[in-house]
């Protein structure tokens, strides 16, 4: 498991990808060398995968965000492989989850305005096989979204 | 802003990994070192790319519970609304909370390292929030996320 150090470097590096790691020592109170060497190995355990952008799909463009919630058609022996690798095809899908629940999978989509997700609706989505069940949620607004990790 | 393909294909690469050097991003897209700088500050200053986020293997950590909770509201109103959002992006284990149309008020994206700690957040955490209502729980399974529309 993780040391108090790894913590307060996961922590920072949470806060802010970006940090040099001078200024990454400075805050966890170590010597640039022994954060280097920590980063390595969190790497070499595969703790840190990687760094990514976040996209604000709306300044893109993408002013629709809708969650679609699906149950699928379980009695199909194969429904949810075909589904997902239908719902794969999708350009406008960013996230394809499943659960365990209420719900089977779900989609989140983006479209232009409202036209545009209509047109993907009719089109791409309700075309796609074995569904039993779709309910749509609009996001309005994202209250937060760092997805970090209570460390 | 009208943007291009050659954007998007920016855009896709680093979020596949934002590490890589603006050198070697300009490589891949066949333009100079200081032509993919203009863009990359274009696409900040346009707020396209809102930031940077570290991927971290969650199960590793000890997280081995995603789920995901549709929040209805008991009570409605102005200030309601404000004090749970206050509230629930105050919990450590919520890492996400959008604000819905639907079946539902909110959708929050919770961790937790099992069951039990899922049990535990979700009773002195989440049923404590103010105004909270109606809640169901689905368990994360699996999650794939995709280029979107920047897949040529």
């Amino acid at each position: 498991m993780l040391d108090d150090q790894s913590r307060a470097i996961l922590r920072q590096l949470q806060a802010a990808p970006d940090i040099s790691v001078p200024e990454l020592a400075e805050r966890v109170r170590l010597t640039p060398a022994r954060v280097t060497r920590r980063l390595d190995k969190l790497q070499e355990e595969g703790i840190i995968t990687g760094q990514e952008v976040v996209i604000d799909w709306a300044a893109l463009g993408y002013t629709i965000h809708v969650a679609l919630r699906i149950t699928l058609d379980k009695t199909a022996p194969r429904a949810f492989d075909e589904f997902l690798a239908a719902a794969r095809q999708v350009r406008e899908v960013l996230e394809v989850q499943t659960f365990l629940g209420r719900v089977d999978a779900r989609l989140a989509l983006i479209a232009k305005d409202l036209p545009d997700y209509q047109r993907l609706y009719r089109d791409k989505i309700l075309t796609l096989p074995h569904i039993a069940d779709i309910e749509a949620l609009m996001t309005v607004s994202t209250v937060k979204r760092d997805e970090a990790l209570p460390l | 802003m009208s943007w291009d393909m050659t954007d998007f294909e920016l855009l896709r690469l680093m979020q596949q990994d934002a590490t890589q050097p603006t050198g070697r991003l300009g490589e891949k897209l066949g333009l100079s070192q200081p032509a993919t700088w203009r863009r990359i500050k274009r696409l900040q200053d346009a707020g396209v790319i809102a930031g940077r986020r570290l991927r971290l293997d969650a199960a590793k950590l000890g997280f081995g519970v995603t789920v995901f909770l549709g929040v209805k509201l008991a009570t409605k109103g102005r200030v309601s609304l404000e004090d749970f959002e206050r509230a629930v992006t105050a919990i450590p284990e919520v890492q996400s909370v959008e604000h819905v149309l639907g079946l539902y008020d909110y959708r929050l994206r919770v961790v937790a390292r099992d069951l039990s700690d899922f049990e535990r957040v979700l009773r002195r955490r989440i049923m404590t929030l103010p105004g909270v209502g109606d809640v169901e729980a689905n368990v994360l399974l699996s999650e794939e996320r995709r280029p979107g529309p920047l897949s040529t």
